[in-house]
C-alpha cells in the first residue's frame, strides 16, 4: 500500500532548502554586490518554482552571528498585498526581502556587541545545515506524500575549522536521510567542508567561474530535481582529498598516529595524549593511581 | 479460528466462494490484520485509537531521564575501537514459530540491520560471526571491517539443528579475542533462543577466564531469564536483556550498536599507525589487493607501499597498514563530544513574557508549539541557547544529528578549541 501513494505522487516535486550566505565580511569585498547576486538567486527561485507547481522553496540565512528562516513558499501569508520595491523585484518576494532585511541588521548588532576579538571571517554553516535537516526531518514527518528534499549551500566565506564537527555531524545526518547537499561556492578559496559535503550526500559541487552568470550557472546545474539528475550531465565530483590534518601542527598528513582513547591524530610518536591526557602503552590502574586529576571513568563492576 | 475452519470444511461442498484452506474470503484480510488491538478504552470507557505518537516522545523522555541518571553530567569514557563477535544460538530451539515466520529469520534479519548500524556509528571497528549448531560451536566469519562478508555469510546458512552449547561458544571466542591489540575493547554479544546448554566442562571456569581475559559479554534471549546468562553477564560487565516481541528484539539489538561506557582497566591507551589514502588518479591501471584482479581509476594507494585498495576502511593486505579517511574519523566524534539532553518546559507555568520574545514555533523546524485549543502544547528548551524546540526535533536532535541548532547558531569565541567544549 504504502509503495502505490508515492508513486501517484510526481516523482519530480522537489523542496530545496536553500543556505544563503549574509556574511557581511564576505560581501564586503567581491566582485558581485550584494543586490546584484540576490537578483540572480531570486530569478533562480522563482524557475524553481515554476518548474514544478508543488515545488517549495525555502530560504534559511546564514550569517555571521546568526542564522534564521527568511522564506517558505508553503506559507500562505506571504502573498499578501506588499507594495513594490520599485527595484523591479517580483512582488512575490516582498516579504523574503523584508525579512532578510531585518535579518542582515539584527545580525550586525549581534556581531557589534560581541566585539571584535581576532576570528575566522567564516558563517555559521552547521547552525543553519542543522536547521534546515530539523525542517526537512518535519517534512518526512508528514506522512507518505511529501516532495523530495535537497539542500543548496550558496556561500562564499572561508570554512570556520572550529565547526567541523558540527559540519561533519550534520552531513553524515543528511546521509542517512539521503538528502544531498549542493553547494556552490563563489568565493576566492577552495571550501574543503563543502565539498565533502556534497561528496559523502552524493550533491553537485561547482564554483562558478564567472559571478555575471551566476543565474545560468544556477539553473542549469542546481535547478534539476532528482529524479531528473540521471538524464542529466552534471559536473562530476573532482578527487575529494580527504586526508586529515594532525592536531599538533595543522598540516595535512599521510600516515600519522591515533590516539585510541579520544581519536586525535598527531603526526610523531608521543608518550602522552595532548588531549585525553591518556599515557600510552601503560594500563589504565597504573596510570590511575600516578596522576591525579583525570577525566571519570566508568566504574568497574 | 481454528475450529471456525474445520465447521467450515465440513461445510466446503455447499459453499461457492471458499478457497481450499477453508477460509472464507473476507476472513482471509483478517488474519494477519487485527485491527481490533489498535483500540482502547479511555477513563469513561469510550473506544479511542492508540496515540502512538504521544506514547513514542513519552518512552523517548523516560529512557532519557534513566540515562541522564547514570551519566550524571560527567563525560564517560567510551570504547571506540571495538572487537565484538556475534553469537547466534542456531539450536533446535531457534526453529521456534513464536516470532514470526521463525526465530531464525527474525533474528537473520535484525542481525543484518545491527550489523550495518554498527559499522555505521564505529566506522574503526570490527565484527566477527559465531554460530552453535549440534552443540559445537562453528566461526562464521572472522573479524573483519567489511558489512558485505558478514551478510552474505549469515544469510548462507539459515538451519537449526540440535542443542546449544554456551561454554563451546565462550571458549572460541575468548580463543580469536585473544590475538586481538590491547587498545581495542573485546565484547561478544550472544543471541540466545535455547533454555539450557549442554557443556563439555564446568562452564564457571569458562566465566571466570573471560573475566581475566576482560572480554565483555552481553546476553539477549529469546525464550526466558536463565539464571547463567545474567551471572555471565554480570561477571563480565555486560547486558542482559530478554526480548518480548520482534520490536523489542530489535530495540535491545540496536541498544548495543553505540558504544559502551568504557571500564577503566579493559583497554590501553596506545597510538595506533594509520595511513590516510589519497584517490588514485582517474584513468590510473592497477592490480588492486583485494580481489586480485586489474581496476582502472576508482581506489586508494596505501601511502605505505603503495598498493591498491578499493574500498576503506579497510587494512592493507601487503603490508598490514589501517587504512581510514578522515570522515570515518569523525563519525565518533560525536560519541565523544555528546551534546547535554533538553530540559522540558513545564506545561502551565508562566511562560508567556519569554515565549513572546522567543517565538512561539520551535526554532529547528518552525513547527507551532502551540498544542490543540490554544494550549502550549509539549516542547523543551536548550539549557545553553535557550532556544525552544518541539519534542520530534529533540529526539531527532539527540538521536541522529548531535548538533543543537540553537548552539551552532551562535558565533563562539576563536580561542575555544574544539576539545575544550
Amino acid at each position: 500500500m504504502p509503495s502505490v501513494a508515492s508513486k501517484q505522487y510526481s516523482d519530480d516535486v522537489s523542496l530545496l532548502v536553500l543556505l544563503l550566505d549574509t556574511n557581511p565580511l564576505f560581501w564586503s569585498n567581491t566582485s558581485i554586490t550584494f543586490s546584484q547576486f540576490l537578483s540572480h538567486v531570486l530569478a533562480f527561485l522563482n524557475a524553481v518554482l515554476g518548474l514544478n507547481q508543488l515545488n517549495q522553496v525555502v530560504v534559511i540565512a546564514t550569517g555571521y552571528s546568526s542564522c534564521d528562516y527568511i522564506y517558505d513558499s508553503s506559507l500562505t501569508s506571504n502573498h499578501g498585498n506588499f507594495e513594490s520595491r520599485g527595484t523591479g523585484m517580483p512582488p512575490l518576494f516582498a516579504s523574503l526581502l523584508k525579512k532578510l532585511e531585518d535579518f542582515v541588521t539584527k545580525d550586525e548588532e549581534l556581531s557589534r556587541e560581541e566585539g571584535h576579538e581576532d576570528r575566522t571571517p567564516s558563517c555559521l554553516l552547521s547552525g543553519s545545515l542543522s536547521m534546515a535537516l530539523c525542517y526537512i526531518q518535519r517534512v518526512f514527518r508528514s506522512g507518505h506524500l511529501h516532495p523530495q528534499p535537497r539542500i543548496l549551500c550558496l556561500q562564499g566565506s572561508p570554512d570556520g575549522p572550529e565547526q567541523y564537527v558540527a559540519v561533519m555531524n550534520s552531513i553524515f545526518s543528511a546521509q542517512r536521510l539521503m538528502v544531498p547537499i549542493d553547494s556552490c561556492y563563489i568565493g576566492v578559496q577552495n571550501s574543503a567542508f563543502l565539498q565533502q559535503a556534497s561528496y559523502i550526500t552524493g550533491g553537485v559541487h561547482h564554483t562558478p567561474k564567472q559571478l555575471d552568470g551566476l543565474f545560468q550557472y544556477l539553473t542549469t546545474i542546481f535547478a534539476t530535481d532528482l529524479h531528473s539528475r540521471g538524464f542529466v550531465q552534471l559536473p562530476k565530483p573532482i578527487g575529494v582529498d580527504f586526508r586529515a590534518s594532525c592536531f599538533c601542527h595543522k598540516k595535512t598528513i599521510d600516515m600519522g598516529y591515533i590516539c585510541s582513547v579520544c581519536l586525535s591524530i598527531f603526526c610523531e610518536h608521543h608518550k602522552k595524549c595532548s588531549t585525553c591526557g591518556s599515557v600510552f602503552g601503560q594500563s589504565k590502574l597504573d596510570e590511575a593511581s600516578s596522576v591525579s586529576d583525570k577525566k571519570r571513568k566508568a566504574p568497574h563492576t | 479460528m481454528s475450529n471456525q475452519r474445520k465447521r467450515l470444511t465440513g461445510e466446503r461442498e455447499d459453499e461457492d466462494d471458499e478457497d481450499a484452506e477453508g477460509i472464507g474470503e473476507w476472513e482471509r484480510a483478517y488474519v494477519d490484520d487485527r485491527s481490533w488491538e489498535e483500540l482502547q478504552e479511555d477513563e469513561s470507557g469510550l473506544l479511542r485509537p492508540i496515540d502512538n505518537s504521544a506514547i513514542y516522545h513519552a518512552q523517548y523522555r523516560r529512557r532519557l531521564r534513566m540515562l541522564s541518571a547514570a551519566a550524571a553530567g560527567t563525560r564517560i569514557q567510551k570504547g571506540l575501537i571495538r572487537y565484538l563477535y556475534i553469537v547466534i544460538d542456531f539450536s533446535r530451539a531457534a526453529a521456534e514459530m513464536d516470532f514470526r515466520p521463525s526465530r531464525i529469520a527474525v533474528m537473520a534479519k535484525h542481525v543484518e540491520a545491527f550489523i550495518r548500524e554498527f559499522f555505521d556509528q564505529n566506522p574503526l571497528s570490527q565484527i566477527g560471526l559465531v554460530s552453535i549448531k549440534n552443540g559445537v560451536a562453528h566461526t562464521l566469519t572472522d573479524l573483519g571491517g567489511s558489512p558485505e562478508t558478514h551478510i552474505k555469510a549469515l544469510m548462507g546458512k539459515l538451519e537449526a539443528l540440535g542443542d546449544s552449547s554456551l561454554q563451546n561458544a565462550l571458549e572460541l571466542v575468548n580463543e580469536h579475542l585473544s590475538q586481538v591489540p590491547s587498545y581495542g575493547h573485546r565484547e561478544v554479544l550472544i543471541l540466545y533462543s535455547a533454555l539450557c546448554t549442554c557443556d563439555p566442562g564446568d562452564i564457571m571456569e569458562t566465566i571466570q577466564k573471560c573475566k581475566k581475559s576482560k572480554l565483555r559479554c552481553s546476553v539477549i534471549g529469546l525464550s526466558a531469564e536463565m539464571f547463567i546468562c545474567k551471572h555471565l553477564c554480570q561477571e563480565t560487565g555486560g547486558l542482559y536483556s530478554v526480548a518480548v516481541d520482534e520490536v523489542h528484539l530489535k530495540d535491545l539489538l540496536l541498544e548495543h550498536a553505540p558504544p559502551p561506557p568504557a571500564i577503566a582497566e579493559f583497554a590501553i591507551a596506545n597510538l595506533i599507525k594509520m595511513g590516510f589514502p589519497q584517490r588514485a588518479a582517474e584513468g590510473s591501471m592497477a592490480i588492486c589487493s583485494c580481489h586480485k584482479e586489474v581496476k582502472i581509476g576508482a581506489g586508494y594507494m596505501c601511502p605505505r607501499c603503495k598498493a591498491r585498495v578499493c574500498d576503506l576502511p579497510t587494512e592493507c593486505t601487503i603490508c598490514g597498514l589501517t587504512l581510514v579517511s578522515s570522515p570515518h574519523l569523525a563519525r565518533s566524534y560525536h560519541h565523544l563530544f555528546p551534546i547535554a539532553p533538553f530540559d522540558e518546559v513545564p506545561a502551565f507555568s508562566s511562560l508567556n513574557d519569554s515565549r513572546r520574545t522567543l517565538g512561539k514555533s520551535c526554532f529547528g523546524c518552525q513547527q507551532s508549539l502551540i498544542g490543540t485549543g490554544n494550549k502550549p502544547g509539549q516542547c523543551v528548551t536548550c539549557r545553553k541557547c535557550k532556544h525552544y524546540f518541539c519534542l520530534d526535533c529533540d529526539i531527532y536532535i539527540h538521536e541522529s544529528l548531535h548538533n543543537c541548532p540553537g548552539c551552532e547558531s551562535i558565533h563562539r569565541p576563536k580561542s575555544v578549541s574544539l576539545m575544550e567544549e
